[in-house]
């Protein structure tokens, strides 16, 4: 049997950016410190070396300044990757993203397009405390012509970044701190996952699990354990957060009659609501068994302590503990 | 006054012969078409024909025509919300660009934009934008990208005075002049970010006293003389073609209307504004200088007015003509 080839996600992403540079003399990369510093957190990582630092373009630390700079070469004929270092930091690029990339095709009648990525790791668990943790992607979802990605495993990491690249609009591309060195099989040649296509992780009959990036790990070893005790779990990855694919969430609660959302971000506001409310306004309502329930980050920023930062979000725990509740009817 | 216009003619004498009769008519009909463009514009306002708000530059026509008329084929502009003239200038059509102001199918957005968001992305007009100093960014975005695609063209992107005392307008001129960027910064000084004077907004003289601050060359000319905002962008523009990198201009002029259509102009006196609109309106000033240049006649002057009038008139009669946007295309152009 032949080996399976297995790289960490954070390889995975620099596979796919070293081959659609090597592909594509348009895409290039710009960030702070993603050159011979490697990004801070190791992605890009070699690049430079292989493509110069024209298309490895270190910049300032004017997080507005990238995000304008990748919208500008967008719309003149290039494919800009960005990264913004930590989630955090792309509060200070939000005009730029929400008024201006999102906007500039509509609001100029379908003329101009705004083919760029923007990268960025989001989440908590490193001790890092509140002001580099965040998980802001609800607010991009929230917002017209941009679209969204959370990859979970290395090889949708590699396959949605390169979905994400050609693609002809502005993509926020969130990556998560844990998952960097995570591994799996990925394919040393260029494949695409396409956007939007939400994906059945795992199969199962009594409760149906969406869970986003971090979480679909953490839902998935909530789901072996569960099976030790004959609750089979049916987990799904939305993979592309915005625009959503609904159609296998809502065929698989038809299956299962519940549903839990668990995501890193905090509960109110968060994304757990549009998929909640997605399945309670379909026909999988007709088959639901027990209320729809969303399991999230508590309303608080993330503390720095790793006791109060492990009870912050949701974990392997916390999934076990209100699966069992949904599956048992003990609401 | 006629010692003064001589003094231009002596100053402006080669820039005239260069530039030559025909180019300098164009120049001064743009700025009649600006101006007689947006005169109609406040006109179809006020009889409740347009839905939308509107940002005049009337008196600031010289900027406008200046700049785009030292750019050349190919170039980009990246402008703000104060914008029709810099795009009138920057060859736009006056029949599309009034359908957009009343929101019309034919006109450049198809109506979705309107006033504050024409774009004529055929032109490399990347788009007037309403967010102050948003577009100073993306045209950094626009130089890299000229850079890397090793192309002679050129940026200009305008902004007005309250866009310099934004973050976005720092971090750009500093990214700009790290990577030698073909970019011309204008910074169109009309004096008031909507109610705030530049005295109380800036503890200097002249706002292009910041580009060294970035290590980039900074002037400040006369916004209401379209030979001098003229002569300071091609110089800027020439130098970014040669790949010397960007250059802020700033032009100092004045607008005459209020902010936009609900300002009462409590901040300012009707004798500062009839100040300006006497002795330093471009229109004028250009009009004096081609005459007193031997360039046009009277009659010539007050045909171009006429002409603009009618080039106005022709936009709104197409205009009105005009279909608005079915409703079921309203999800049109949300993602490419």
């Amino acid at each position: 049997m032949p080996e399976v080839r297995e790289l960490t996600y954070a390889e995975a992403l620099r596979e796919c950016l070293r081959q659609l540079m090597e592909e594509d003399e348009r895409v290039f990369l710009i960030g702070e410190d993603i050159g011979v510093y490697g990004g801070a957190f190791g992605v890009t990582a070699g690049l430079i070396e292989q493509f110069g630092a024209e298309r490895v373009i270190d910049t300032p630390i004017s997080e507005a300044g990238i995000a304008g700079a990748c919208i500008g070469a967008a719309l003149t004929g290039m494919r800009p990757i960005g990264e913004i270092q930590f989630m955090d930091f792309v509060t200070l690029s939000m005009e730029q993203l929400v008024l201006q990339a999102a906007k500039v095709r509509f609001m100029f009648g379908g003329k101009a397009s705004v083919p760029m990525v923007l990268r960025m790791p989001g989440g908590s668990g490193t001790g890092a405390a509140a002001q580099h943790s965040e998980s802001l992607e609800n607010w991009f979802v929230h917002v017209p012509g941009l679209k969204v990605v959370m990859p979970s495993t290395p090889y949708d990491a590699k396959g949605l970044l390169r979905a994400a690249v050609l693609d002809n609009n502005p993509v926020i591309f969130v990556e998560h701190k844990l998952l960097y060195k995570t591994k799996g099989h990925v394919p040393e040649e260029p494949y695409i996952v396409p956007l939007s296509q939400s994906k059945v992780v795992r199969e199962g009959e009594h409760l149906t699990v969406v869970a986003t990036s971090i979480m679909v790990p953490r839902a998935l070893q909530a789901a072996e354990e569960l099976a030790k005790e004959g609750i089979e779990l049916e987990v799904i990855d939305p993979r592309t957060l915005k625009p959503l694919d609904d159609a296998p969430i809502i065929e698989s609660v038809k299956k299962t009659g519940r549903a839990l959302v668990v995501h890193e971000a905090v509960e109110m506001g968060g994304f757990g609501g549009e998929i909640v409310a997605r399945i309670a306004a379909s026909e999988a309502f007709d088959y639901l068994e027990a209320p729809i329930r969303r399991l999230a980050g508590l309303d608080i920023p993330i503390p720095y302590n790793r006791e109060l930062e492990y009870h912050a979000v949701p974990q392997v725990e916390s999934i076990l503990r209100e699966a069992r509740k949904l599956v048992r009817g003990e609401y | 006054m006629m010692q003064l216009s001589q003094d231009l003619i002596q100053r402006y004498h080669d820039l005239i012969e260069t530039l030559g009769p025909e180019a300098l008519k164009t120049m001064l009909q743009e700025m009649h078409t600006i101006r007689a463009f947006e005169e109609r514009a406040e006109q179809l306002y006020m009889q409740g024909k347009v839905h939308g708000t509107m940002h005049l530059s009337i008196g600031q026509e010289a900027t406008a025509v200046g700049a785009a008329n030292a750019m050349q084929e190919g170039d980009y502009l990246l402008n703000h919300h104060r914008g029709h003239g810099h795009c009138m200038a920057w060859s736009g059509d006056p029949n599309r660009m009034m359908a957009e102001f009343m929101g019309k199918e034919t006109g450049y957005c198809r109506g979705r934009g309107g006033s504050m968001h024409i774009a004529d992305i055929d032109a490399n007009n990347l788009g007037a934008n309403g967010i102050v100093a948003g577009g100073i960014p993306i045209a950094v975005g626009v130089g890299l990208s000229i850079k890397m695609r090793r192309t002679s063209q050129v940026c200009l992107v305008i902004f007005g005075d309250g866009a310099a005392n934004e973050g976005a307008f720092h971090e750009s001129l500093n990214m700009a002049s790290i990577w030698a960027l073909p970019i011309v910064f204008l910074c169109e000084n009309n004096q008031y970010a909507m109610s705030m004077p530049v005295e109380k907004a800036f503890n200097i003289e002249n706002i292009s006293q910041r580009a060294a601050a970035y290590g980039l060359p900074g002037l400040t000319v006369d916004g209401n003389d379209v030979l001098a905002v003229y002569s300071a962008v091609s110089e800027a523009a020439a130098r970014a073609r040669r790949g010397e990198g960007a250059t802020l201009v700033e032009a100092k002029t004045y607008r005459y209307k209020g902010h936009s259509k609900s300002d009462k102009q409590a901040y300012r006196s009707r004798e500062e504004v009839r100040d300006w609109q006497d002795k330093r309106d471009p229109i004028l000033r250009f009009t004096n200088l081609l005459q007193l240049a031997g360039v046009i006649d009277a009659a010539e002057a007050t045909q171009m007015r006429e002409h603009a009038l009618a080039i106005i008139d022709a936009a709104v009669a197409f205009s009105e003509a005009s279909p608005d946007p079915n409703i079921a295309d309203i999800m049109d152009g949300v993602y490419a």
